[in-house]
């Protein structure tokens, strides 16, 4: 350990006890300041002769073109905010690249490598494919859950194909007929039931026909929630994606008593069967956090898989897969045993492995360590690590560094089963409701909250129990889900940071000129209303406005609103903030209301929820067009 | 009593107006006026008819709405969302997420291949074979009894019990169009058909509403009677406020109406109406109207399935009398000759007609039939 971080280390243990004797946390915010810039490589590609590795970098916001054999940077290229897919034209002549945060493609020139084109697509794209043919873009966006079907010359939008919620990766099946893509948050429930929410996720893998552009199958993924990248063997018989199964009908706390989540690969093709295998890749006291990228030697001997939390990449024998997914079709998350049969290694990376690529002759294994700043090179011959290449990273690892290295490891939680990112992916949410504490089954059930911009909405948690971040990411955490190894008071302090600087996405709802659209002034003007169409004074605490005051839309004060179920042990809320509220179904505490809608159709009968009974519905979807807008 | 003296005034003067024409069209001449198996004077389409029930795999035989996708063809029924593909039947129940059992309307979205299903319980969005679905409830859907549903672009148009909605796909907004926003005053919204110009909405007890894409401003078109049953002002405007379907033909920019009363044509500058007194309708009481094209449609009729080729018709149904098969063509001169036929639609009160090239399929109250052209 060197100076600087023991420096570090004794300034974050004083911010931490600072942060924990005052409740305006001056001095965390203080550090916020310390900032570096990264490059943050999440995914990587090699050009079609093997030549030139492009780095695709989400905080630098650039492409990097690296000498594949030297691993010399060649250029750097600047494209949007927060880059988050990329993918090769099938010549190879251009370069592909979705800006999530600008909601627009950057389209390079592999030649010269320059940016020739940047185009408007929809709402955070996050994956994109080209056709065969070279007439169409696919680009999923991940926030208006669909699949864009672009004129791959001009790059107008022809048309958008319904995708699942949250859609995020595409990929072309080896003979371009097909495109498969996948989602992160899981599907609504398509028919209610008394247990909404008590149900497993439900999540899908898309099915596009490339050529007609239309959805020609749903693959149904059942108990799964959160589902990345998919990879096709060479002959095109094998389809395998990674993805999390979380375990949220049972209480979460603690991990000792049967894990959160199950992280597990969906295998199907002709060399599967019919029907798809669900394949787990933990095993006991060693669970594989958060699978992520995946690829499949030329002659479909191993499958890798980069596991993000275990900051491993999985190697996985695909004769002993398929002879074990023959014997036990069906789900198999469960069965910890299970991957000894098929796992023939696990290669130590760095920190937050994400993308991965492979060379065409399926010798060296080109791994994104998201929050290193540095590419890992396996031998795929030895299963070793061979070179890291570095990507010129600041040579001191600032405080919120450490926090996100610290947010997204499942280095501390029991059999590194899970970490903050498990649940909140991508420093968002999961669409899940989960039942977190030991009080029994199915008490006091919740559904998982976004954090960005929750810096002082505190206190934390929907019954307020936690007075700040730190006792929200520290003591909570540990007694709850760890269970194996608490936060030295550095780490607390650097996690804490970095969740109090989760800035809010931009919201996408707002028009660009920032004037309001009429029907989101008619809602602001319900929302900050006093009297009721009958001209009834509403009492203050029954209008939306004061619950939901101040820029983030809460007061921070707790409130029963009515929606207290049987099986809560209160029904005092803390009010929640508003930031992007429109993503975040479901709503409410315990994710009963599938919609903004139903919070106040279905779950507000004696206006306890704010005064909304005399509302039209037009009234009501003037209201929601303005909660849209928070 | 000034107002009663000018309806005095209408009403004779009416009558003087449509009394008088010796040849008016709707004078029809002898039912007999050739013997069944003598050629048609006109050629009209001919169809052999093959009926689905629920004994060959319908999901119940009152047929609300039927829809062609390609080779594959969609049947709301009564109790569930059928879909009949290589010669079987797929069956879609509120268990799969249809959101209600009774289907009343269908759209293709031909972009996407998504099917949009209105329910008597909410709106059903069926791609890649799963189904969600939106009700008044869960989203911002006006209304959860919904008639009618037309796909154009981004937007999904929809017509409910409880007035005019549009859901925007790209943003996921909608946009509800009723009395205080239109010149609806009838709220009960029957029937819809989107183009990239206009959209027109049949509103039950409203007339015809008319919405400018460009311009974003509705119009409306009434009877002239107002809500009387009278036809004082024969083409002079919509044949009778309560109106069941709309079709319009964007190319010719032509607009066919049914109404429980007759039907209506509009070229943008004239109207002409359709009487059964007057033309080959078999009957006043139409609960569809499919144009072909500016010329030609097609009606679906409590007593038969119409066409109407700008001159001709022809209707087709089991007999009134003995419900043997039936086909008559009435030409321009008002001849109806019977024609010798071995098939009829499942039943004469016809609630939906779609088309698949030359054949025509057609929901019924009891149910689904397929015509099937004849060439010759």
């Amino acid at each position: 350990m060197n100076c600087k971080f023991h420096f570090a280390a004794g300034a974050s243990l004083a911010l931490l006890a600072m942060a924990l004797l005052s409740s305006s946390n001056r001095p965390v915010r203080a550090a916020e300041a310390d900032t570096q810039s990264y490059a943050s490589p999440l995914e990587v590609l090699l050009s079609p002769d093997g030549a030139r590795l492009f780095v695709l970098c989400q905080q630098s916001g650039e492409v990097r073109v690296l000498n594949a054999t030297s691993f010399a940077v060649v250029k750097k290229i600047a494209v949007g905010r927060e880059p988050r897919g990329f993918s090769l034209s099938p010549d190879g002549a251009r370069l592909y690249v979705t800006n999530s945060w600008d909601d627009t493609l950057s389209v390079i020139d592999t030649r010269t490598l320059t940016v020739s084109a940047t185009w408007p697509v929809g709402a955070e794209p996050s994956s994109v494919v080209e056709d065969r043919a070279e007439k169409q873009l696919f680009v999923a966006n991940r926030i208006s859950n669909d699949v864009a079907v672009l004129d791959a010359h001009t790059g107008t939008e022809v048309k958008r194909l319904a995708g699942g919620r949250g859609a995020s990766y595409l990929t072309l099946s080896q003979d371009g007929s097909r495109i498969y893509a996948t989602h992160i948050y899981p599907n609504l429930p398509r028919v209610r039931t008394n247990l909404d929410n008590r149900t497993a996720p439900e999540s899908e893998i898309t099915v596009i026909d490339t050529a007609r552009a239309v959805v020609v199958d749903r693959i149904p993924l059942h108990a799964i929630a959160g589902v990345f990248h998919l990879a096709f063997s060479s002959d095109g018989r094998l389809g395998v994606a990674t993805e999390y199964h979380p375990k949220n009908l049972v209480p979460l706390a603690h991990l000792e008593h049967g894990g959160a989540f199950a992280y597990t690969l969906t295998i199907f093709g002709a060399d599967v069967g019919k029907a798809s295998v669900e394949i787990p890749l933990d095993e006991l006291e060693r669970y594989a956090a958060r699978p992520f990228g995946v690829a499949i030697a030329p002659d479909k001997s191993r499958i890798y898989v980069s596991c993000g939390g275990s900051e491993i990449v999985t190697v996985i024998n695909v004769p002993k897969l398929l002879q074990y997914a023959h014997a036990h079709p069906g789900f198999n998350a469960q069965d910890l045993s299970a991957s000894s049969n098929y796992v023939v290694a696990r290669i130590g990376v760095g920190h937050d492995p994400r993308g991965l690529t492979l060379s065409r002759d399926g010798t060296r294994l080109f791994v994104a360590n998201r929050l290193e700043d540095t590419v890992s090179v396996i031998d795929t011959h030895s299963n070793r690590l061979a070179s890291t290449i570095t990507l010129d990273g600041p040579k001191t690892i600032s405080v919120l560094r450490r926090g996100e290295q610290t947010f997204y490891t499942a280095r501390y939680g029991f059999q590194g089963q899970i970490s903050c990112a498990s649940c909140h992916i991508d420093s968002t949410f999961d669409g899940i409701t989960w039942d977190l504490e030991p009080d029994g089954f199915g008490r006091d059930i919740v559904d998982n909250k976004m954090l960005e911009d929750i810096k002082d909405t505190e206190p934390y948690k929907w019954n307020g129990g936690n007075p700040n971040i730190p006792t929200e990411c520290g003591p909570r955490t540990e007694k709850y889900f760890w269970r194996s190894e608490n936060y030295d008071n550095a780490t607390l302090a650097d996690l804490a940071v970095y969740v109090r600087s989760l800035p809010p996405r931009p919201n996408r709802f707002r028009q660009a000129n920032g004037e309001q659209t009429p029907a989101q002034e008619r809602g602001q003007a319900i929302f900050e209303r006093t009297v009721d169409k009958f001209n009834k004074p509403i009492t203050e605490y029954n209008r939306c406005s004061y619950c939901h005051s101040g820029p983030k839309g809460t007061n921070q004060k707790l409130f029963d609103v009515g929606t207290r179920r049987a099986t809560d042990n209160s029904g005092l809320l803390k009010s929640p903030m508003l930031t992007n509220i429109a993503l975040t179904t479901p709503y409410l505490h315990d994710g009963s209301a599938h919609s903004l809608e139903e919070i106040w159709t279905v779950f507000n009968p004696d206006d306890k929820h704010g005064r909304t009974n005399d509302l039209t519905k037009d009234e009501l979807n003037d209201l929601i067009e303005y909660l849209r807008t928070r | 009593m000034k107002k009663l003296g000018v309806i005095a005034f209408l009403l004779v003067a009416g009558t003087a107006a449509f009394a008088a024409p010796p040849q008016a069209p709707g004078a029809q001449k002898s039912h007999t006026a050739q013997a069944a198996s003598d050629p048609p004077q006109v050629a009209l389409p001919r169809f052999r008819f093959e009926n689905f029930t629920a004994a060959n795999g319908l999901p119940n035989d009152h047929v609300y709405a039927v829809l062609v996708d390609g080779s594959r063809i969609w049947a709301g029924t009564d109790d569930g969302l059928g879909l009949y593909e290589s010669g079987k039947w797929k069956v879609y129940t509120t268990k799969d997420g249809l959101a209600h059992r009774a289907v009343i309307s269908l759209a293709l979205d031909k972009r996407t291949g998504d099917v949009w299903a209105g329910t008597m319980g909410g709106l059903s969005r069926i791609s890649g074979g799963h189904i969600d679905s939106f009700t008044q409830l869960n989203s911002g859907l006006s209304n959860d009894v919904v008639y009618g549903v037309s796909v154009e672009g981004e937007n999904v148009w929809i017509a409910t019990a409880a007035g005019a909605c549009r859901l925007n796909l790209h943003t996921n907004q909608w946009s509800l169009y009723n009395e205080r926003n239109t010149p609806m005053f009838e709220i009960w919204s029957y029937s819809v058909s989107a183009t990239p110009t206009k959209v027109y909405y049949g509103i039950w007890g409203s007339g015809v509403l008319e919405y400018d894409q460009k311009t974003g401003k509705w119009d409306k078109y009434d009877d002239p009677d107002q809500e009387t049953e009278m036809v004082l002002f024969k083409d002079q405007g919509l044949i009778h406020e309560i109106v069941t379907s709309v079709s319009y033909m964007e190319k010719d920019k032509v607009l066919w109406a049914a109404t429980y009363f007759g039907d209506s044509r509009y070229d943008g500058r004239y109207w002409h109406n359709f009487l059964t007194k007057d033309s080959g309708l078999p009957s006043n009481f139409t609960n569809i109207v499919r144009g072909v094209d500016g010329k030609r449609a097609w009606f679906g009729t409590d007593k038969g399935l119409a066409y109407y080729d700008g001159v001709n018709w022809a209707v087709y149904r089991p007999s009134l009398k003995d419900g043997k098969p039936e086909m008559t063509v009435r030409d321009a001169a008002g001849t109806v000759t019977p024609i010798s036929v071995t098939s009829a639609p499942a039943h004469n009160y016809i609630l939906y007609i779609d088309f698949q090239g030359d054949d025509i399929w057609v929901a019924t109250a009891k149910g689904l039939s397929h015509g099937i052209r004849e060439k010759k």
